[in-house]
């Protein structure tokens, strides 16, 4: 009875607007504190079984949708979850009462029916899977909207509360539905813990899993049947429109996340179980809102902060990254570009004007002072007045730098067979990027070689270790070298 | 089953003329996304398509036909636009951007349905946004001009969009072939191809727009995927296929008031029904020559 009416009062919100602002009206003693103190203390039944419901559907929803999302079958889920409407309308027609059980032995039907149409079309006509999900998607909606019609317009089908499967009204969850979703939480986890290799590798290479002679078939219907029963338990709370994002968003955020398979499912389930959780809230808050949107927003707020924070696959920590990579890449030629004066005095200068590094860079005299700004920034070198000299970090930073490059070059030339003059632009970019395992392996493969193929000198270890260009000290090796 | 047509003509005449009307335009439009393989992009658009609708009607307070157009065309694109910015963005697929940005969006759009009072052109509520109200089409205002009585506004707001589309179509029928059927040719030929998706693009918000009123957002995508889907399987020259798409139409919308009326159920959902059989009809009558039997044994 309690559910008729939460229902009556859904259609009511949602259907009527000025009735909305007179039922507005009368509660003006709403109060945002003292609903949130009902919803925490959780005194109230309906509030437990509304958290209890939200958050198991949120858990096997994410379960689900993380393979979803690996197989590339995101809108499979939304094609199945409005395929159900027309099971549950039968469902409902079999007693002309919202059995449970009933509307789940014919919602999950109507699922699987709709799973096999899609592979029926895409197997025996030309049409492509987007054209089969919609056709099945909007088709059997069609036919559960006219079934569900027909049950408004038959006696005693007005107050169905049938309409509570559209958005979903997670306060309309009573005990026997807490326990169905419970029951469909455990065998989705059961499914998923047992055949959890079977799952993953059919998921992620199902050549090889047909290769190992396994029934690919019997897992991809089975993870259908196990979406089906996902998809319909979560009828209730979510509406038949937005379960979809429910199975999708949370995924979709997790898979942000992680490599993988097992830590998506968990950050998938968790993320949806907050998600439900966070829906609940709100609708019961907000006025008795629908809960199936404040879901799908919470799941979608999710979903944004994981697209913009994850560490590897985020957008602020990619941006970041390719930041920070340019702004060395810029400090490493101003460095290289300081050597290189250096070297065309032959070592005898400290210190370099700053306007012999912008000619050698082909920049303005103004960017090379930035560039060296950013050099003083980073502790790498020092100027005054218009001079700049390097520090002990810089010098060294300079010569891994040259050496990388002269070291590419001569290996492009001696095991690459490449013409002298066509290996430079290449050096330049590798140059930013060998680590020191390479360049040990480089330097044993070129047998030392103190030179580059333009007879340039390659700073060697020793010159690394003396911390200051060669004029600094006694005898620089690299002096000792070229002379 | 004669009852509704002797007894009012004219409301069953305009169902089934708005019917007709709505089920040809976006098969028009719909043979395009097909060719594409973005049918599912009009399952977004459609659902998005609330949430522009309740916003504009939040700013404007009540709006004109432009105005429904505008906030159909600015939705409809950044739909399009969400999907390849987290397609591009981040390694989530393209089918689950389609997902996230469409329930999304539809999920503010009830949200703000449910907590302003939205008054405009379009009647939007619950029922609305899922069974459509092609019922009540016959009761809207009639349009005049020049003393010459046309239609409740709905029904000549669509025919000027279906007529708008077929002189489209007509006048842009090369570009939108090649683009469609070969968009490396349309390149190499110099086409922009970008422009002519986000064209098609503007085309269908406002088709779905236009059609949102009467049918809702889900059966909107059965309107642009079925009668499609019945064309080519019937036909593969596009010109034979926008013929076989009218054919579809009137079929469906008048076979699908007649279950509705017989079955006392909502006529847009029945319009859908009938649509499906239709198709289910040419796949049977095809199936042969198309396709060897079903490969059950085929990856799924």
């Amino acid at each position: 009875m309690r559910r008729l009416g939460w229902c009556a009062a859904l259609l009511v919100l949602t259907t009527a607007a000025p009735v909305e602002a007179a039922r507005i009206g009368e509660i003006a003693d709403w109060n945002f504190g003292s609903q949130a103190a009902r919803f925490f203390s959780l005194q109230d039944p309906s509030v437990r079984y509304a958290l209890a419901g939200s958050m198991l559907l949120g858990l096997c929803c994410g379960l689900m949708g993380a393979f979803l999302v690996v197989r590339k079958l995101a809108l499979m889920g939304d094609a199945l979850s409005h395929a159900v409407l027309p099971g549950v309308a039968l469902g409902f027609l079999w007693g002309m009462t919202k059995n449970p059980v009933a509307i789940f032995a014919g919602a999950v039907g109507a699922g699987l029916l709709g799973a096999v149409v899609v592979q029926w079309i895409r197997a025996t006509t030309k049409h492509r899977e987007d054209a089969a999900l919609g056709f099945v998607l909007s088709s059997f909606f069609g036919v559960g909207i006219v079934l569900f019609t027909m049950i408004q317009n038959l006696p005693g089908g007005a107050k169905s509360g049938l309409d509570g499967f559209m958005f979903g009204q997670a306060a309309a969850l009573g005990p026997e539905d807490v326990w169905l979703l419970a029951g469909v939480t455990v065998l989705a986890l059961g499914a998923v813990g047992l055949f959890y290799k079977e799952y993953v590798l059919t998921s992620f290479d199902e050549g090889f899993a047909r290769s190992l002679g396994w029934p690919v078939k019997l897992y991809h219907y089975s993870l259908m049947l196990l979406l089906a029963f996902a998809i319909v338990s979560a009828l209730q709370a979510v509406g038949v429109v937005l379960v979809s994002a429910m199975l999708v968003i949370p995924a979709a955020a997790a898979f942000l996340l992680t490599d993988r398979m097992g830590a998506m499912l968990a950050w998938s389930a968790g993320f949806g179980m907050l998600a439900g959780a966070a829906g609940a809230f709100f609708s019961f808050t907000g006025r008795s809102l629908p809960t199936g949107p404040f879901m799908v927003l919470a799941a979608a707020g999710l979903f944004v902060l994981a697209l913009l924070f994850a560490p590897r696959h985020g957008m602020v920590g990619r941006l970041w990254r390719r930041r920070s990579r340019a702004a060395r890449i810029r400090r490493e030629n101003t460095l290289k570009a300081i050597y290189h004066v250096m070297e065309d005095g032959g070592f005898r200068e400290e210190v370099v004007a700053v306007g012999d590094v912008a000619a050698r860079r082909r920049e303005t005299e103004a960017g090379a002072r930035r560039g060296v700004a950013e050099l003083q920034r980073a502790g790498l070198a020092t100027e005054e007045g218009g001079r700049v000299a390097f520090t002990p970090e810089g010098w060294q930073r300079a010569c891994e730098i040259v050496r990388n490059h002269r070291l590419w070059e001569l290996y492009l030339t001696n095991a690459a067979q490449l013409a002298p003059d066509h290996v430079h632009d290449d050096a330049e970019v590798i140059e930013h990027m060998l680590g020191d395992e390479t360049v040990r392996r480089l330097e044993r493969r070129l047998n030392y070689a103190r030179r580059d193929p333009h007879g340039k000198l390659i700073p060697g270890l020793a010159d690394l270790a003396a911390g200051a260009p060669p004029s600094g000290r006694a005898a620089g090796c690299a002096e000792k070298g070229a002379a | 089953m004669v009852q509704p047509w002797t007894e009012d003509f004219m409301v069953s005449f305009w169902i089934v003329v708005m019917g007709f009307l709505v089920v040809a335009t976006c098969g028009l439009v719909g043979t395009y996304l097909l060719l594409r393989r973005m049918a599912l992009v009009g399952d977004a658009i459609s659902h998005s398509i609330l949430f522009g609708l309740v916003v504009a009607f939040m700013i404007f307070r009540s709006g004109g036909t432009m105005v429904m157009f505008v906030a159909a065309v600015a939705t409809g694109l950044l739909t399009v636009g969400i999907i390849e910015f987290i397609h591009r963005q981040s390694r989530v697929k393209t089918d689950a951007a389609i997902c996230i940005a469409f329930t999304t969006l539809f999920a503010a759009g009830v949200v703000l349905l449910s907590v302003a009072e939205v008054k405009g052109p379009v009647h939007l509520d619950a029922e609305c946004v899922l069974y459509g109200e092609i019922a009540f089409v016959p009761l809207d205002p009639a349009v005049e001009v020049f003393g010459l009585v046309l239609g409740p506004a709905p029904v000549v707001r669509i025919a000027g969009v279906l007529i708008g589309l077929l002189v489209l179509a007509a006048v842009f029928y090369k570009e939108l072939l090649v683009t469609s059927f070969d968009p490396a040719l349309a390149k190499s030929l110099g086409i922009r191809v970008g422009i002519w998706h986000y064209g098609l693009m503007a085309v269908l918000s406002i088709v779905i727009v236009s059609v949102f009123e009467a049918v809702g957002a889900i059966l909107a995508v059965a309107m642009l995927v079925v009668p499609p889907m019945f064309a080519a399987q019937l036909s593969d020259r596009l010109p034979v296929r926008f013929a076989l798409v009218f054919l579809h139409a009137a079929l469906s919308s008048l076979v699908g008031y007649q279950l509705s009326v017989w079955l006392n159920c909502s006529p847009a959902g029945a319009m859908v029904v009938v649509g499906a059989l239709l198709f289910l009809l040419a796949w049977a009558v095809t199936r042969p020559r198309r396709a060897a039997l079903p490969d059950w044994t085929a990856p799924s």
